[in-house]
């Protein structure tokens, strides 16, 4: 086979003006034609298989892409966050973004406004991370992205939004943002990042954010993603911890399409530590995969990991959890549980936690279970008078509980139970069923 | 206000209740006596309308009409309340929504306006007042980490939160010490009424202590075997089921 005539996405020029940048962008291009795209033979895409993207032309976005009309609604209210960014087709569009509040010693801005020997010292992912032709493809076509600093010394206390807007109409449009966040020592910043759109058409996302935390940095990172039937999302994200550092994210999946985050946490500073939690709300033939790696590399790291879901109809879950904990990483405290609720017998969960552990003083654990909803308590709920549906949807708001529980930011909790809620399928109909 | 006439039922094909005949009108006070294994449980799951109870033969009547074609939450919205034996946790709910989800769901299918969370909170003061519950019990979850105590009181409150017409209390004297028994029976007294009618399912006289029966029942083989009146009750306590099991099916 000719792998160069049936690779997509392989003839595309640097986007980077400056020369080294652009130079990145070429080597990187090589690496992607000779590693490809994962396919299912690769270990760690075995559940998850990506679209062909070869039985239609996928147009890389322009910046006449960005449409200033697209519609959204922020996950918490306007006077709640610092600063707002709106992505249309992975195009910035000013007009929608909000950047002028944020305190001094905070810069978020499209990735193109920061200095290229800056962008060089950063970009690095694809090249000091597991060799692999999507993030090399993100490098070489990168459409932009953005860019959060946060200066030592300074606290974020309100959040910044990141709306990531899907609307390829009846075409096929493919975007490559890299997003670089870091955190020197002693900072604090919530970020809060929606992806929605994508029920026409065709859209493809390949992002990847690289975050750097400085010595008693904290970064709360909350996702939501209701993407459409038409949208292939794949988010993977590469955290380097300082020392005491920590990071915490919560990811909620509830869309259509086929969606794929990874999470890659080095635990590198001795106290640094890690919450990596999230939900997926699937039904119709949503796939969801949630890929994480947590390196214990030092002593006293922790991390602990809750990933919960529901799936009806013929969706499919996939969970890969693996927690690495180097030979000097002593002391290091690892957990990690998922659970899924199955609502259909031809749903699909396949969940894969791994510890490699090669330290001996450690405390690790970790646990998966999936099922279906337990009979008795569904009786006992109706046997109270509350119809089958409804009492199947306060059985999954229970499920979820947990998970919802963990997220420490007050409003966007309230926001990700407000989506979990909207999910669930209607109640008011059944009642009017039973009346009638 | 409940008839049972003949009734079989089988359970993953092995037939459990065997031409069971019972009639219970309101303002009695029924127990249901049996040993282990004797079909107490799955009469109850029956007259509460568990899936999975094969009705083979017979009839359930209540206020005349056939109840086995109602789903449970209608039969709940008829007045029908089940106290379980083993009460589920939900965590996660706390027990006034899950109360609030409950009394009004009844209320929309019987055709009722909903009561708002003002009305709703007033109700169920009153109602724990009564009882001597504390409010603690409220916010926490439904039964989520409660003792066996806890859940069996939870059970009565809901009770007199959803005001049935005929309740049906499955071994709830099981895992009960005697103070705790003493509550629940409190509860349970306090529901008497010329107008609701109550099945005690039970294997030891104990609780018939506290909850004086109107009628006793001894339930073996799947059929009521013998009817009698409070004093049946220590008669079983005195000599034990062994009349009763001795018999063939």
């Amino acid at each position: 086979m000719d792998a160069e005539n049936t690779l997509p996405f392989s003839d595309g020029a640097p986007t980077f003006r400056d020369a080294s940048l652009a130079q990145l962008q070429t080597r990187a291009m090589t690496r992607y034609r000779s590693a490809g795209l994962p396919d299912h033979k690769v270990e760690a895409w075995k559940y998850t298989r990506l679209p062909s993207f070869s039985d239609k032309p996928y147009r890389q976005t322009e910046e006449t892409d960005a449409v200033g009309t697209a519609s959204f609604s922020p996950l918490i209210s306007d006077d709640g966050v610092a600063g707002r960014l709106v992505f249309v087709n992975g195009r910035l569009v000013t007009e929608l973004s909000v950047t002028s509040g944020l305190p001094e010693g905070v810069r978020l801005a499209p990735l193109t406004e920061f200095d290229a020997d800056w962008l060089a010292q950063h970009l690095n992912a694809d090249v000091t991370g597991t060799p692999d032709g999507l993030l090399s493809l993100n490098l070489a076509r990168c459409t932009g992205g953005f860019a959060l600093v946060v200066e030592r010394g300074v606290t974020l206390t309100a959040p910044i939004e990141v709306i990531n807007i899907a609307a390829s109409g009846d075409g096929a449009l493919v975007w490559f943002p890299r997003n670089l966040i870091v955190l020197e020592d002693n900072t604090e910043a919530t970020l809060i990042v929606q992806q929605t759109g994508g029920d026409a058409g065709s859209t493809f996302v390949n992002a990847v954010n690289e975050t750097t935390l400085g010595d008693n940095a904290r970064l709360h990172v909350y996702t939501a993603d209701d993407s459409g039937v038409g949208a292939t999302i794949v988010n993977r994200s590469f955290a380097r911890l300082g020392r005491n550092a920590g990071l915490s994210t919560f990811g909620l999946y509830h869309g259509g399409g086929l969606a794929r985050y990874e999470q890659t946490v080095l635990l590198e500073g001795e106290g640094a530590e890690a919450r990596i939690d999230g939900g997926y709300l699937l039904r119709g033939s949503a796939h969801c995969d949630n890929t994480t790696r947590i390196e214990h590399r030092v002593p006293h790291t922790t991390c602990n990991e809750v990933f919960k879901g529901v799936v009806d109809d013929t969706a499919r879950a996939v969970f890969q959890g693996k927690i690495v904990v180097a030979r000097d990483a002593q002391h290091a405290d690892g957990q990690m549980l998922n659970k899924t609720l199955l609502l259909s017998d031809k749903a699909e969960i396949d969940t894969k936690p791994e510890l490699e552990i090669y330290a001996d003083d450690v405390k690790c654990a970790h646990g998966a279970t999936s099922g279906q909803i337990d009979e008795t308590a569904l009786f006992y709920l109706r046997s109270r008078g509350i119809p089958e549906r409804a009492a199947r949807n306060l059985l999954v708001r229970s499920f979820l509980g947990d998970v919802t529980e963990r997220i420490a930011n007050a409003a966007v909790r309230d926001a990700m139970i407000d989506r979990i809620e909207r999910w669930l399928p209607d109640t008011i109909a059944e009642t009017a069923e039973q009346a009638a | 206000m409940l008839e049972i006439k003949n009734l079989h039922v089988a359970v993953e094909g092995k037939p459990i209740l065997k031409g069971l005949d019972l009639t219970v009108n309101a303002g009695e006070i029924h127990a249901i006596m049996g040993p282990n294994g004797s079909g107490k449980s799955t009469l109850s799951h029956v007259i509460a309308g568990r899936h999975g109870y094969e009705i083979t033969d017979g009839e359930i009547l209540y206020d005349g009409k056939d109840l086995t074609v109602l789903e449970p939450e209608e039969r709940a919205a008829e007045g029908i309340f089940l106290a379980f034996q083993y009460p589920v946790e939900i965590p996660g709910v706390p027990n006034t929504t899950f109360l609030k989800e409950a009394v009004n769901a009844q209320r929309r299918q019987r055709g009722e306006s909903e009561h708002d969370a003002m009305q709703f909170v007033r109700l169920l003061r009153e109602k724990i007042k009564e009882l001597g519950i504390s409010e603690d019990m409220l916010k926490r979850s439904v039964n989520a980490g409660f003792s066996g105590g806890e859940k069996k009181r939870n059970e009565i409150l809901q009770m007199s939160v959803l005001e049935p017409r005929l309740a049906v209390l499955d071994e709830t004297d099981s895992g009960l010490d005697i103070d705790a028994l003493k509550i629940v029976a409190d509860g349970v007294n306090r529901l008497r009424s010329p107008d609701r009618a109550m099945m005690v399912i039970t294997h030891y006289q104990r609780l018939l202590d506290y909850i004086v029966p109107d009628v006793v029942h001894v339930l073996a083989h799947g059929r009521i075997q013998k009817t009698g009146g409070k004093e049946l009750a220590l008669e079983l306590e005195k000599n034990g089921y062994a009349e009763f099991t001795g018999e063939a099916a």
